[in-house]
């Protein structure tokens, strides 16, 4: 039996009673990934990512949602906000939190909004992410059946974050889960959506997530993934963005955990006026391997996007980092900056970075760059100069070229808690965390 | 507590300091001052440990202990601190961060335990208060996008939370205004005690008005040539340095 087969056998364990253009579209999922088969390096887009480890692996699926409280309490986000919780792809209503939510502001598991309105859904689900994106892509149509869907009608401003937690969990067995989360924004509205990735340290699971934003006119949406997930965790993940005139787009792209992920983040600047930042950090070690590629696609004229990446790898750690910034024939008055900027704190680890512009007009504002390096000896001697020993000197300047990324981050329980862990991966005795912990206080008092 | 004997320094060759001594003792305040170029301030970066310079020649003690065995940052915790003519921006790294972790490493030294947050956090806002600064400058960056004033300032805050037993000062009045250098000399002043020296290297008179020297030391190609009271520099300050070279050429 081939890997793909082995995969899609599973899909006979799931429920039947999905709408008809629902089974349709998971016949059409499964059929594409069939004929595609897992991507291999000989795959452009895949050169420097081997998904062998995903392809020879043996994943079931959970049918509970049972997590340790106790564990939940630790790993959860401390912040305000409407809490959808999934564990190993499955629903929890007893972790979630949706009451209280605005009018015009629909927040509910996926497996409820088709159960209660599929129709409602249909024209939005799958739309930007379509069963040709990807092995995954189609691989996640042919079975999401569990995720989220954020409806916001116009003008609707959210006032609290609305958080989707995912967690995996130490399983005996392995699990697969292919989440769907689907984000409209309409005309006007405003929101902030953290899609944030944890779980127990031993989880060895496989998530293979597809996300969808539809932005309208003038829509605002602050997306965060904040990935944390276990160090044996299997993460694969694409990201499809819509955006209308003058809609806003600003992801925060944040890479902890995980043995191997892979993200893409596509946006379609397809109206005047619309805006996307890309803000993304990744901090890797041990034989981590993380790989971003993002595109932005100025489809129309006066358009405008920001993108800021920047990675740490330690010890035998790889990242790939590879970022194209398309511009439409005559899609005029653009302005599109790229960087990537990586810091190697370890002589064997390894960075692939290619920033990429293609342009098709001429009116247009544009800088990439990559530059991957180590830290500012003169900022090590100054450090030095004070008393701090070599080692803390460099954690310090460490922490610094990850704040760079974390002071554009509007949530501040999200800055802090990715400081500490950047803080608390260093060696022990650099004791930063504690660092932190004052400079927090500083700041309240 | 600081002894330097017969110093000769070159930098790629070319040799700056040629055969310098030097002595402070604990409560003192040493001036030193001179043409451009003459070697103070690289008479200030040797002691501190900067690297790029070789010693030919002569011996720097600290308390008795052979500075030359010492690595820049156990100098620094043993309490020798130089404060910079030009203070670099370290970008990300909060001013709160530096002195916490200079402040630890420090006390580590010492044998001493870490210092209490609340301790340390009643320690800084005094220490910026009185230089003047707000407390938002300890979460910014070091000296990042600070004015000349404030990373001058920033340089003596430093040394207010750190309580150097040796603190060398590098033009430190370059680039204040007025009140600034009212701040910054009492910031400088609360720093003298009977177990404490300072070196001030300056250009001008200006500043020994509201830091009142012991010694006045008048360096010139990579030599004292002539030392003297606070009376010195007022003369200097009439006279420039024509007679004094003068006088040590005769
Ligand atoms: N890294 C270096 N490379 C080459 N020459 C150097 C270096 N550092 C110092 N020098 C030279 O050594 C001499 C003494 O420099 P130093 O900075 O010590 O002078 P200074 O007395 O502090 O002058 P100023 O009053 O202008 O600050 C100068 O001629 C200077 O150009
Ligand atoms: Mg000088």
């Amino acid at each position: 039996m081939s890997a793909p087969e082995r995969f899609l056998e599973r899909l006979t364990l799931r429920r039947t009673d999905d709408p008809s253009w629902v089974a349709a579209r998971r016949q059409a999922g499964a059929a594409r990934f069939e004929a595609m088969g897992f991507p291999t390096r000989r795959d452009e887009a895949w050169k420097y990512t081997d998904v062998r480890r995903i392809a020879e692996g043996d994943f079931a699926l959970a049918s509970d949602a049972d997590f340790d409280a106790a564990r939940f309490e630790a790993q959860r986000l401390d912040i305000d906000a409407y809490r959808l919780v999934l564990v190993d792809g499955v629903f929890s209503e007893a972790l979630s939190e949706l009451e209280g939510l605005p009018d015009g502001v629909q927040v509910e598991p996926l497996s409820r909004a088709l159960s209660v309105n599929h129709e409602a859904v249909g024209g939005a689900l799958g739309r930007l992410a379509g069963v040709d994106f990807s092995p995954f892509t189609a691989l996640n149509t042919a079975f999401a059946d569990e995720g989220v869907v954020v409806r916001l009608a116009p003008g609707a401003v959210v006032d609290k974050p609305i958080y989707v937690l995912l967690l995996s969990r130490a399983n005996g067995q392995a699990v697969m889960s292919h989440p769907r989360v689907l984000i409209e924004a309409g005309a006007r509205s405003e929101a902030t959506v953290i899609e944030h990735y944890s779980g127990e340290a031993e989880a060895a699971n496989f998530t293979n997530v597809v996300t969808e934003l539809l932005l309208d006119r003038g829509a605002i949406v602050d997306h965060y993934k904040l990935q944390e997930a276990a160090l044996t965790d299997l993460h694969v993940a694409s990201i499809h963005v819509d955006q209308s005139r003058d809609s806003r787009f600003n992801s925060y792209n944040l890479n902890l955990g995980g043995a191997l992920v892979r993200t893409d983040l596509v946006t379609d600047l397809n109206g005047e006026g619309a805006e996307a930042a890309y803000n993304g950090l990744f901090f890797v070690q041990g034989r981590q391997h993380v790989d971003n590629h993002t595109l932005v696609n100025h489809n129309s004229p006066r358009t405008f996007s920001n993108e800021n990446y920047k990675g740490v790898l330690d010890d035998r750690a790889h990242g790939v980092f590879n970022g194209k910034v398309f511009v439409k024939k005559d899609a005029q008055q653009i302005e599109a900056y790229q960087n990537n900027a990586n810091l190697l704190l370890s002589d064997r680890a390894e960075i692939d970075t290619k920033p990429e512009l293609v342009i098709y007009a001429d009116d247009v504002k544009c800088s990439h760059g990559a530059t991957t390096g180590q830290l500012d000896e003169d900022a090590v001697y100054a450090l030095r100069s004070r008393g701090i020993d070599e080692p803390m000197a460099r954690a310090l300047l460490t922490l610094a070229f990850v704040g760079e990324v974390m002071d554009k981050v509007r949530l501040n329980v999200i800055a802090e808690r990715v400081e500490r862990a950047v803080a608390g991966r260093l060696p022990e005795r650099f004791n930063l965390a504690d660092l932190v912990e004052t400079a927090e206080a500083i700041q309240e008092a | 507590m600081l002894e330097v004997k017969d110093l000769h320094v070159t930098v790629e060759d070319k040799a700056i300091l040629n055969g310098l001594n030097l002595t402070i003792n604990a409560g003192e305040v040493h001036a030193i001052m001179g043409p451009n170029g003459a070697g103070k301030s690289t008479l200030s970066a040797v002691i501190a440990g900067k690297d790029g310079y070789e010693v030919t020649q002569g011996t720097i003690l600290f308390e008795g202990q052979d500075i030359f065995e010492m690595e820049i940052e156990e100098r620094a915790r043993a309490g020798l601190l130089l404060g910079f003519q030009y203070p670099i921006e370290i970008p990300g790294v909060k001013n709160i961060y530096l002195l916490k972790a200079a402040l630890n490493a420090q006390r580590a030294a010492r044998g001493e335990g870490e210092i209490p947050a609340p301790e340390f956090m009643k320690l800084v806002r005094e220490k910026s208060a009185e230089m003047k600064m707000d407390p938002s400058f300890l979460q910014r960056a070091v000296n990042e996008g600070f004015s000349g004033g404030e990373k001058k300032r920033n340089e003596i805050l430093q040394m207010l939370v750190l309580q150097p037993k040796l603190a060398m000062l590098d033009e430190i009045d370059s680039g204040l205004d007025i009140d600034a250098m009212k701040v910054v000399a009492s910031g400088v002043n609360s720093l003298r005690s009977a177990d404490r020296a300072i070196l001030l290297v300056t250009h001008y008179q200006r500043l020994l008005n509201h830091i009142e020297p012991d010694r006045v030391h008048v360096l010139v190609d990579g030599r004292i040539v002539k030392s003297g009271d606070k009376e010195l520099a007022l003369e200097l300050e009439a006279r420039g340095y024509d007679w004094v070279l003068e006088e040590s050429a005769a």
